[in-house]
């Protein structure tokens, strides 16, 4: 267990930012944490590294409260925002005052500028950076101790194509090396190109905790588009309590709660002739949308908790891999 | 760009050998002590305000004594009996405490008006060796520069007053307490920059208290009936300090020790009640 939240509540006067959020995040994986903004993710991300302290509840890194750690930032590197650096100062000294506190040597400084590419600006004021400098900075501070473990908050926000690239190919490779990373994000779309595993919340609650794989199948109620010449007729052999058919134009049939095979068997048992009969499966941005259109409707159950231990394979796998 | 897998040390899973990693050791207050000091002297405006507080510290006394000098002989009785060349070499305090008191502020204030202040944090989550080593590191770096301001002060005033027979010398009874005082004035009035600064963690706030402690403070208390006032006055944090600067003690005033123990008794209780707070307070 990487980091392990039990009951984390964040109350900021009668506003409850986070309310009883149990998760566990697993090595060696990219763990996606997903919500719209404002949902606590940053909150959350601020509590496991202990700048601020949970209303009630526990976090541990790497089995610990985070401030108990001799090295903390051998522990966990953390990127909460972009702008966590003195504007008057060079990137260069910004990252030697932190690698200070631990005794990190300048060759490690050196080494984590040209990593994220600021070589030609480390020696520049941090005022004048763009976003995207600032961002990768950001990351720089995170990867200086060398962690095993990485939070990074909305690392792409802000970033161009290019960079978002970039961060996309950097949270893979340090995956592939046995990293833990846990990365917040409100973009569905870049979650399921990075992330394995996902952590979804929505008004401060968990929602999801699953695989992204998983995630969209327990999330979307998958349909199946049918075309035929006898739509009317194959409706009715449909219709049942699980089931809801749709028909947007003359002769196709949306359908919802039975899978293709069994509409299939039961159109050929009754000689109807089927002209398209195709899976429509939900895009991830399809299954956040829907899943966090009510939050408190879709609590995790106990399904979404038993799948993390299908997410350790996908641990053991990222663990080859390295 | 580049290619993390080439340039990052490899890493293992749970469990494994630990395999070669960038070198780290743990979080002591040495350490957060070399990071302090990285942190104040690679900014500018820390420089600069620096070196205002100094130049008024060193220059306005020497003014001051040249503008005696010039004057002595249409100086009043009194004035010329309570002439004291020790102290008008210190004048420069009054203004010289304004420059390092907001650099005080700043120390503490500029990281949480940039942010920085979490990554600070974040790096040293115990916290409190960060407001231990910012409070050392501006209160050495403060404690030899004004001190060396101070005595810059007092042997150019005496250098101005020679002429006229008016200068006295270091060697003279209290005279060496009082310079070196200026340099320990100045060096707490620092430190009750920072304390304010860690409390209230708003640079414009925390300058607007400090004045407020240092220049109106004494003015207002003197508003009230002097029956009243005598018994505050001597204890507020400026002109209890300033009475080590005195050579001779004047009348209503502490001590010199007594009144900067006083003083240093203000900046150790706001930074005990800043350690508290930023114990308990979210960054």
């Amino acid at each position: 267990m990487v980091i392990e939240a039990k009951g984390l509540v964040k109350r900021y006067g009668d506003k409850t930012a986070v309310h009883d959020l149990t998760f566990t995040v697993q090595p060696g994986t990219v763990t996606g944490f997903l919500g719209p903004n404002g949902a606590g993710k940053s909150t959350t991300m601020r509590m496991i590294v202990g700048l601020d302290a949970p209303t009630a509840g526990t976090v541990t890194v790497h089995g610990k409260p985070y401030a108990q750690h001799a090295m903390p930032l051998r522990e966990v590197g953390v990127m909460l925002e972009a702008r966590a650096v003195h504007t008057g100062r060079t990137a260069y000294n910004h990252l030697l005052a932190l690698a200070a506190t631990h005794g990190i040597p300048r060759r490690r400084v050196d080494e984590v500028v040209d990593l994220v590419g600021l070589r030609a600006v480390a020696r520049k004021r941090v005022g004048g950076f763009s976003l995207g400098m600032g961002q990768r900075l950001g990351i720089a501070c995170a990867l200086l101790g060398d962690p095993q473990t990485v939070i990074l908050d909305e690392p792409v926000n802000g970033l161009d194509p290019e960079g978002v690239r970039w961060v996309r190919n950097l949270l893979r490779g340090l995956a592939a090396e046995g990293r833990t990373v846990f990365v917040s994000s409100h973009l569905m779309s870049e979650m399921a190109l990075t992330a394995e595993h996902l952590i979804v919340i929505g008004r401060g609650e968990l929602i999801a905790d699953a695989s992204v794989h998983e995630f969209v199948k327990q999330a979307s109620t998958n349909s199946v588009r049918v075309r035929s010449p006898q739509a009317a007729q194959l409706r009715e052999l449909l219709l049942g309590a699980e089931v809801s058919v749709a028909s947007e134009e003359a002769g196709a049939l949306t359908v919802t709660g039975l899978e293709s095979d069994r509409i299939g068997v039961v159109a050929a048992q009754h000689g109807i002739t089927l002209y398209e009969l195709t899976p429509q499966e939900a895009s991830l941005e399809d299954a956040f949308m829907q899943l966090t259109q009510d939050a408190v409707e879709y609590r995790t159950s106990a399904g979404a908790q038993a799948s993390t231990g299908a997410d350790g394979t996908l641990a053991g796998a990222g663990r080859n891999a390295a | 760009m580049s290619t993390p897998t080439s340039t990052l040390d490899r890493a293992v899973g749970p469990g494994a050998e630990p395999a070669p990693r960038a070198e780290a050791h743990p979080v002591t207050l040495r350490r957060v002590l070399a990071s302090e000091w990285i942190k104040l002297r690679t900014l500018r405006s820390t420089r600069i305000t620096l070196a205002v507080g100094l130049v008024l510290m060193a220059g306005i006394g020497v003014v001051v004594a040249a503008v005696i000098a010039s004057r002595w002989n249409s100086l009043g009785a009194d004035e010329q009996a309570s002439f004291d060349p020790t102290y008008s070499a210190m004048q420069g305090h009054v203004f010289g405490q304004l420059a390092i008191g907001v650099l005080g502020v700043l120390v503490v204030t500029g990281e949480y008006a940039t942010g920085m202040i979490r990554a600070t944090l974040a790096a040293v989550p115990k916290r409190l060796p960060v407001l231990w080593a910012k409070s050392i590191v501006f209160g050495a770096v403060t404690l030899a520069s004004s001190t060396i301001a101070s005595f810059v002060a007092f042997f150019g005033a005496q250098a101005v007053l020679t002429p006229h027979h008016l200068q006295t010398t270091i060697s003279a009874s209290g005279v060496l307490r009082a310079v070196v005082g200026g340099g320990l004035y100045l060096t707490v009035v620092g430190l009750i920059g920072v304390t304010l600064g860690a409390l209230v963690r708003n640079t414009a706030a925390a300058i607007t208290t400090l004045f407020g402690v240092l220049l109106l403070l004494p003015v207002l208390i003197d508003l009230l009936p002097s029956s009243v006032s005598d018994h505050i006055t001597k204890f507020l944090p400026s002109n209890a300090g300033d009475a080590l600067l005195h050579v001779h003690q004047q009348s209503g005033t502490l001590a010199p020790w007594t009144g900067f123990a006083v003083m240093c008794a203000y900046a150790v209780a706001g930074l005990a009640a800043a350690a508290y707070l930023l114990k308990r307070r979210d960054a």
